[in-house]
């Protein structure tokens, strides 16, 4: 077979794979792990989107969870009750946009917000960028977590309940649909649409990588001063890869919002933030699978402790000493460093980042 | 069938580049006091000086990466204030920065696309391409290498062919001889010198004195941000004063 053939035949395999992966999983584990599944996928959004800020531009956000904020409010304000209930006068019927509209819409506010952060901080790098951007994230998450009064615009730390769910052509996805005589329960149906929007997000990514832009953002994480000598207009590019990566966000936070029904300041604390850039950075900056693989890997992990922790505890000593979300932090944080000893790009680095090793490395022993 | 010269250089009468007066600070100090230079078309213009002379600035604020604080610019007849670095790329103004600035986790070849970004026309840009694995043929054999492992000289001929995949009709160079090994500077000093009788006008800013003059038409000295001396490169290599500071004689 020739290699072109194979790969392609490789990637229906994997599609087929995936489509069966709720049916599979629902009958091994339970349904609750189709629903980890469907959590891994926003995740996995948020790290590609991510990705084009830190892997290609190269610079370091913290805040990034903010644009994931943006689009989950944006859907809750405009797909819940809440603004009928806190401007009656306004909104008499409330807003109830449909999520398709709802869609482009946060991620263009999204995509505002980005450069919102992206002009200010045109001039930092590095540490100091990191900084920043760590401020922005917390700004974002106080302005929600207070925008309760005077005017009620968040419903502040309650968050905003009753949120429509998403549906498509009048078939709501909250509810079991039956498609060919099969029946798709809730969880399976948001599956198949995550399932859909990961891989345009993954074509997306992989366009923008080999694009000019996905060049020049490159150029500019290697060298700014020479990237602006080779006529970049280094400027507009930074801001383009804060509207890009925010905009991936934006679109992943407006799934969520409509898949959990709810949304709380809460849900977009820094850890949120740091979750993940290490899926970016354990999974291999810059690598497209590299990053799906780290989302998947640390969307997984505090439910395969939770599920495992504490029958193991209670097993072994009678009662639950230490509770699975500690352990977590302790876990990770071990092995982020192991990681950082001995796999230093990343579980699944880029072709380029793993040459760059591999030459250092024969270097040093030279 | 001979190759036409790498410049794009247009015909008029007045020079490619004329400075007047440009002064640059940093802050509240003024690194540039008021400089004039020129350069004619096919010229090659060596800018030495000692360390903090204000060299490096001239360039970086010739290329758009500094902002003056007075004075003016002007290239091919047209005034280049309110014009950013990235607009003069395609006016054919090319600086090979200091310290060279590859793009290092970036192959040989994707840098070298990398200087032909601002243009458009792909059959033309594949040409240059070939030109200058012939005019680097170490490059050629190194495409594919991440331009970060390459070493010191190899990666001045990068950071030069990158500049040169613009098609500038001002190449302005930055201490292309800084941390290479005697026999590298030569050679990368035989190539400046093949660009320079191709017709490309050259500003090089150098530390290397009196390299940097037996390769240069004309030559300027800087000190503390002032130009001191001026004049063809064999009066300057035989001036006192040169020879005195410079020179080592």
């Amino acid at each position: 077979m020739k290699p072109n053939q194979k790969s392609k035949s490789l990637l229906v395999a994997l599609a087929i794979a995936l489509l069966l992966l709720p049916f599979v999983t629902d009958a091994l584990l339970g349904r609750g792990w189709v629903r980890i599944a469907d959590f891994a996928m926003l995740y996995i959004m948020l790290a590609l989107g991510l990705n084009i800020v830190v892997g290609y531009a190269g610079l370091l956000d913290l805040g990034y969870i903010a644009f994931f904020a943006v689009g989950a409010y944006c859907y809750a304000l405009t797909g819940s009750p809440h603004l009928a209930i806190a401007f009656p006068a306004l909104f008499p019927g409330g807003v109830h946009l449909s999520f398709w509209v709802v869609l482009p819409l946060s991620a263009l506010v999204a995509g505002g917000f980005g450069v919102l952060l992206g002009a200010p901080t045109l001039r930092l790098r590095g540490d100091y960028l990191a900084i920043v951007t760590l401020g922005f994230g917390e700004i974002i998450r106080i302005f929600l977590n207070n925008l309760n009064a005077p005017l009620n615009l968040t419903n502040g730390p309650q968050g905003i309940s009753r949120i429509d769910p998403i549906s498509t052509a009048g078939v709501s996805l909250n509810a079991t649909q039956e498609i060919f005589g099969i029946a798709l329960p809730s969880v399976h149906l948001y599956f198949y649409l995550f399932l859909a929007f990961t891989a345009l997000v993954i074509f997306i990514s992989q366009r923008l990588e080999k694009s000019r832009i996905g060049r020049a953002w490159m150029a500019i994480r290697e060298d700014e001063i020479a990237a602006s000598a080779m006529g970049i207009n280094t400027r507009n590019l930074k801001l383009l890869a804060f509207a890009m990566g925010a905009m991936f966000g934006g679109v992943s936070g407006t799934l969520f919002a409509g898949f959990q029904g709810f949304v709380s300041p809460e849900s977009f604390s820094l850890m949120e933030s740091i979750m993940v850039l290490c899926m970016v950075v354990l999974g291999g900056m810059g690598n497209i699978a590299g990053v799906i693989l780290g989302g998947v890997l640390l969307a997984l992990l505090p439910e395969i402790l939770r599920h495992s922790v504490v029958p193991m505890q209670q097993a072994l000593f009678g009662k639950t000493l230490v509770d699975p979300e500690s352990l977590r932090m302790l876990l990770f944080g071990g092995a982020l460093i192991v990681m950082m000893l001995y796999r230093p790009a990343g579980l699944w680095p880029s072709r380029v980042r793993r040459r760059e090793l591999d030459t250092d490395e024969a270097a040093e022993t030279v | 069938m001979t190759n036409p010269p790498l410049g794009n250089s247009a015909n008029s009468g007045n020079p490619l580049l004329e400075v007047r007066d440009l002064q640059v600070a940093y802050g509240g100090i003024h690194a540039i006091k008021g400089i004039d230079l020129h350069i004619e078309r096919g010229e090659l213009v060596a800018l030495i000086g000692s360390n903090g002379a204000g060299k490096t600035t001239t360039l970086k604020t010739l290329a758009g990466l500094l902002h003056p604080a007075g004075g003016k610019i002007k290239y091919d007849g047209k005034s280049l204030h309110d014009i950013a670095a990235h607009q003069r790329v395609p006016m054919g103004i090319a600086l090979v920065p200091e310290g060279r600035g590859v793009f290092a986790r970036l192959t040989v070849v994707e840098n070298l696309l990398m200087g032909a970004y601002s243009r458009n026309d792909q059959h033309e840009i594949a040409v240059d391409l070939a030109r200058m694995y012939t005019l680097f043929p170490r490059l050629a054999e190194r495409k594919d290498q991440l331009a970060g492992t390459l070493s010191g000289g190899e990666q001045q001929m990068v950071a030069m062919a990158r500049a040169l995949m613009s098609r500038p009709a001002l190449l302005m160079l930055d201490e292309p001889s800084m941390g290479l090994a005697p026999l590298m500077v030569k050679k990368i000093f035989e190539t400046i010198l093949n660009i320079a009788e191709q017709g490309m006008s050259i500003l090089l800013v150098e530390q290397n004195a009196r390299l940097a003059l037996q390769v240069a038409h004309r030559g300027y000295v800087m000190e503390s941000g002032l130009i001191t001396l001026s004049g063809a490169s064999g009066e300057l290599l035989g001036s006192d004063a040169v020879q005195r500071a410079y020179l080592g004689g």
